[in-house]
């Protein structure tokens, strides 16, 4: 033989060969395991500061940032629809022989060679075996053929359950339109456009207009996948897909609008549903369509259908109060802005540009310290960056309401430099009328210095053995003046550092026990100095004071590494959503859904549908019927069913 | 002539007799009575389902008694638990019935103690070759189903209680989705106890039921995840309704299999041999219920895929949860070829398929655990 054509046959052998199949079996699923365990599709630098450099670019290069749609995983997938395509065209006519043919060439010779065999003795009248042996055959049914053999004999050959070939068939032909199904929905027809230059990503965060048209992707693209953003009152008619790290924008044959966004929420505060109410503006309809569609309740117009799929704000107004956290000063000031909007505090080089990101109205967070207690809502947050004039940005979320956390409540307001930390909170306990003002009253007289003498006269007053003496009088004083003004230049911290500096070894503790004492005594003096200010009811001397102490000054020393000295609190909001879409065209649905029909057919004939054959050879001159009986399936079944029906045939023979 | 009579097989509507036909009249009084009352909460994919669950469950009763018996006793006892509430959920905690028997919590935990004596029971008939005691287990392991149903029906009611928009089948989390797996897998065990008269393997199958049970356990008093939650907007869809039990006669057919995989494997090597049933009998066994299995596995993740398309607008997304489905299938299919193919036999389909259990069980429980992804089944 031409040794190429050898060559194209082997290959041509192996494509189809079973071993090769379940290889290939194999091999996808341990590929699939990879898109598993690698996060897909985030942010590129996400990646870059998990692996470090080098890996990320090696990653990259493998496509193991988008492993289903890299090139090597398609490859796999093709092979495996050439495999089982070859699979099906050799196996098939062999199938179909075997489901029509009755096999009645056997010979007796051949008959007496099946492991499932018996002989029985022919004693009755010939015919009238003949004709219970047929209505035997019915009986179970088995269809069968006669053939007369040359000696006088007579072979039926009968089957039942052929149609298990069948089976084979339409599971292998199943897998082949499943896979040409996902090949039509998948993005092939922008990779191969990508490839030869004509389409390219956009990473740059653009406008809509300002997308250059290599990165648009035309109204006639037969399939895609893609995201649609929109605020309340907006209308949109294009779309984005996502692609590895950046985007291409779909255009869309109408525009969607959105006239209203919601979120309904059970008792418990999780929510129940997410509801937009879609306008659809087509120039082909008189009047646009209004729709309201829901999770697991899409719309279809044009062979696009629109999913509602998350949701998002859609440019909320915030009023905020803002203090000068060092600054003696306890009033604060107003600030207007809105989601995605910016605005600047203070001025010069200290100028702080604010980024309004999010606000989320609703915030299920389970609070109980062991993690055991039912999550419920803690109202509203909102996130926000500050960025300095050398551009760079702290983020800042910060909760409306104050938190309930063992028993205290509390103003939170969680601050980091990058995504990659957790944020690290700052907990502002809340006065008695659960308000951050008490708070706020503490700070500024702490950080007053005209202040801190009336604060040691007041504490020297109270004071057994202090006040009667003027000179310990005034060293008393001068030294809690001196504290005051250490503490209010980095609270314990600061403290801590005077004192490594100007105390032995020996004595740190002890002197450090000593200030932190005075400290919470002169506390105690400023909170109820700043709520003289604003003329609210002093403190008593409770244990729920002490606390109150305690966690205003590790909030006042917390302060200092707050990363920005501005307290944004919110105060009030007009709260604007958006709805998040997502909208498909996938022609290959149909033949996915078909394909997936004729697989459970395949499937279940395959298994549930068992082939038998049986073969009954009549032999008058012998006075014997000769019973074989044979299966492309030997198992537990068949073997009873063999025993069964040999002992009923010898009954209707003898 | 007269043999004729000896061969001749009966069709299933000949081979029915008045029980049989009693039977199926109380399942239909029985959903006939559920849409009367509870037609308003139900649409109608949903009245589709409750009727086609009375077909399917009068057919299965014809063909298995002892299904029909458990489908009566699991209705009646649950209609006497709901009668015991009045529409009060307070009162699970007040009448004593309810308190100690058939509340939800009670039945469940009923379920559990009721598993892990029958396995303790089943293991000892073994030891001992006793048939009583193997019969005493098979008794328990069916009480325990029955409780399980029970807890279950009562659960899906107590949902309603909470809330009428509260309210949902008992297929929605991590919790409830393990006492399924636990009933599925007993009930499959069961069939085959009873097809194949033998009662060797219950030890093994409750192996993988209290491994299930001991999970129930922690995750009730650990993480109280009993309590019942409101369904988020993802999984408030009729398709969960089929998805979810087609998948868990999957993952249940499958555990069965790598028990019966590791019967094989022990008596191969020469333990317990001579109380096991023979290894052509136990290969068999792992194949039928494979073949079960990946079945129902294929119809399941095929139904996921619609449900996918439906509330996440792509029947195909590579979620890990949807990935590893795939795996566990491409598995299950790679060794039905070995088998069927290439005809292959004995040990080595047998580690294949408690190998793939472990693939399984990552699929049902791992995924959750480690990776994440739109599927919304909850984190443990
Ligand atoms: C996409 C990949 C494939 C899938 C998902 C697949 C799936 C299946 C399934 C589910 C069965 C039935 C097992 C049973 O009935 O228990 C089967 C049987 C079979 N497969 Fe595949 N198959 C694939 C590729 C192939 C290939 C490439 C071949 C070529 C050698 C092949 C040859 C066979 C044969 C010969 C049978 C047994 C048919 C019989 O005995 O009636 N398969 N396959």
């Amino acid at each position: 033989m031409n040794p190429k054509l050898s060559f194209t046959k082997n290959f041509l052998d192996l494509l189809s060969s079973m071993r090769f199949a379940v290889s290939l079996l194999s091999v996808l699923g341990v590929a699939s395991v990879i898109g598993t365990v690698l996060k897909q599709n985030e942010p590129y630098e996400n990646y870059i500061v998990k692996f470090g450099q080098f890996w990320f670019a090696l990653f990259e290069y493998l496509g193991l940032y988008d492993v289903y749609h890299s090139v090597w995983f398609l490859v796999i997938l093709l092979f495996l629809v050439i495999s089982t395509s070859l699979c099906i065209y050799r196996n098939t006519p062999a199938m179909l022989k075997e489901w029509r043919t009755f096999k009645d060439h056997a010979t007796e010779k051949s008959l007496r060679a099946f492991s499932h065999q018996a002989t029985f003795n022919l004693t009755a009248d010939y015919a009238a075996t003949k004709q219970n042996l047929l209505h035997f055959l019915n009986a179970k049914g088995f269809k069968y053929k006669i053939k007369a053999q040359e000696d006088g004999s007579e072979l039926i050959a009968a089957k039942a359950g052929t149609h298990q070939r069948w089976g084979y068939i339409f599971t292998h032909v199943a897998m082949v339109v499943i896979l040409f199904g996902g090949l039509l929905d998948g993005n092939l027809p922008f990779k191969v456009q990508e490839m030869l230059g004509y389409k390219r990503i956009e990473t740059l965060d653009l406008p809509v207009s300002k997308v250059p048209a290599e990165s648009r992707m035309s109204v006639s693209n037969p399939s895609f996948r893609g995201n649609m953003t929109l605020s309340e009152g907006a209308t949109h008619n294009v779309a984005f897909l996502r692609v590895r790290d950046g985007y291409l924008v779909q255009e869309l044959p109408f525009a969607v609008g959105l006239k209203d966004f919601r979120i309904e929420h059970y008792a418990t505060g999780q929510p129940k549903s997410f509801e937009s109410d879609l306008v659809i503006f087509d120039p082909e309809l008189k009047e646009p369509i209004t729709k309201t569609i829901s999770v697991n309740h899409p719309l279809t117009y044009k062979g696009i259908a629109i999913y509602q799929s998350d949701f998002q704000d859609g440019g909320t107004g915030l009023k905020f109060n803002v203090w000068d956290l060092f600054s003696p000063s306890d009033k604060s000031r107003e600030l207007t802005g809105a989601i995605f909007d910016e605005g600047a505090l203070g001025d010069g080089d200290d100028l702080l540009r604010v980024e309004y990101n999010d606000f989320r109205k609703f915030n299920i967070i389970n609070m109980s310290p062991d993690g055991k207690g039912k999550p419920h809502n803690v109202g509203p947050n909102v996130t926000y960056k500050l960025r300095d004039s050398r551009g760079q940005a702290i983020e800042y979320v910060t909760y409306m309401q104050p938190m309930q956390i063992d028993g205290k409540f509390y103003f939170l307001s969680g601050m980091r430099e990058t995504v990659q930390e957790d944020f690290r909170y700052l907990r502002i306990p809340a006065d008695e009328d659960l308000s951050i003002n008490g708070f706020m009253g503490f700070r500024a007289v702490m950080l007053d210095q005209s202040k801190y003498q009336e604060i040691a006269k007041r504490i020297a007053k109270k004071s057994l053995g202090v006040s009667d003496n003027p000179e310990v009088k005034k060293q008393f004083e001068l030294s809690l003046v001196r504290l005051l003004t250490i503490f209010a230049q980095g609270g314990y911290s600061e403290v801590a550092k005077v004192i490594e500096q100007s105390v032995p070894e020996k004595e740190r503790e002890a002197s450090a026990t000593t200030y932190i004492k005075m400290v919470n005594i002169a506390a105690y003096e400023a909170y109820n100095m700043g709520l003289e200010l604003s003329n609210k009811p002093l403190l008593k001397n409770t244990p729920e004071t002490e606390a109150l102490m305690r966690d205003s000054l590790n909030a006042f020393s917390d302060m200092f590494f707050y990363g920005a000295p501005y307290y944004l609190q919110l105060n009030q909001f007009e709260h604007k959503e958006a709805s998040g879409l997502q909208l498909t065209k996938s022609p290959g649905q149909k033949w996915v859904y078909l394909g997936s029909v004729i697989l459970v057919l395949g499937i279940f004939s395959m298994m549930y549908i068992r082939e038998r054959r049986i073969w009954l050879y009549l032999k008058p001159s012998a006075n014997e019927v000769h019973f074989a009986m044979a299966s492309n399936r030997k198992n537990l079944d068949f073997e009873k069913e063999f025993s069964l029906y040999r002992e009923q045939l010898a009954g209707i023979v003898s | 002539m007269n043999n004729t009579l000896n061969y001749q097989q009966k069709t299933l509507l000949q081979r029915l007799n008045w029980q049989d036909w009693l039977y199926a009249l109380i399942v239909l009084a029985g959903s006939i009575f559920a849409f009367i009352k509870y037609a308003h909460y139900m649409d109608a994919y949903e009245v589709t389902f409750l009727f086609g669950a009375a077909l399917l469950f009068s057919y299965l009763g014809w063909q298995w008694k002892s299904l029909g018996k458990l489908v009566i006793g699991v209705g009646v006892i649950s209609l006497a638990s709901i009668a015991l509430y009045q529409g009060d959920q307070t009162r699970a905690t007040e009448v004593f019935f309810l308190k100690f028997l058939i509340s939800s919590q009670s039945a469940i935990m009923w379920m559990n103690v009721l598993f892990v004596l029958a396995m303790v029971t089943y293991w000892f008939a073994l030891y001992k070759r006793s048939a009583f005691s193997a019969n005493v287990a098979s008794a328990l392991t069916w009480v325990a189903v029955l409780f399980g149903f029970v807890g279950l029906m009562v659960r899906w009611y107590e949902s309603y209680l909470i809330g009428v928009d509260v309210g949902h089948i008992p297929v929605s989390n991590l919790y409830e989705v393990f006492v399924l797996f636990c009933l599925i897998t007993a009930l499959l065990y069961l069939h085959y106890e009873q097809k194949l008269n033998t009662k060797q393997l219950g030890g093994f199958v409750l192996l993988v039921i209290n491994a299930a049970v001991g999970f129930i356990l922690w995750y009730t008093f650990d993480r109280e995840a009993h309590n019942i939650q409101p369904l988020v907007p993802a999984l408030q869809s009729y398709w969960m309704k089929i998805h979810v039990p087609a998948n868990f006669v999957g993952y249940g057919a499958f555990s069965l299999a790598a028990m019966v995989a590791l019967a094989y494997l022990l008596s191969s090597k020469g333990v317990l041999t001579s109380r096991l049933p023979s290894l052509e009998v136990l290969d068999d066994l792992m194949y039928k219920s494979i073949a079960v299995g990946f079945a129902f596995f294929t119809i399941a993740t095929i139904l996921g895929a619609m449900w996918a398309a439906e509330a996440w607008g792509g029947y195909w997304s590579w979620d890990p949860k949807e990935t590893w489905a795939l795996i566990v299938w491409l598995n299950y299919a790679a060794w039905l070829h070995l088998r069927m193919v290439k005809g292959l036999r004995g040990p080595l389909l047998a580690w294949w398929s408690l190998i793939g259990l472990i693939i399984t069980t990552f699929a049902f429980l791992g995924v959750n655990m480690f990776l994440s992804g739109l599927h919304s089944y909850g984190t443990l």
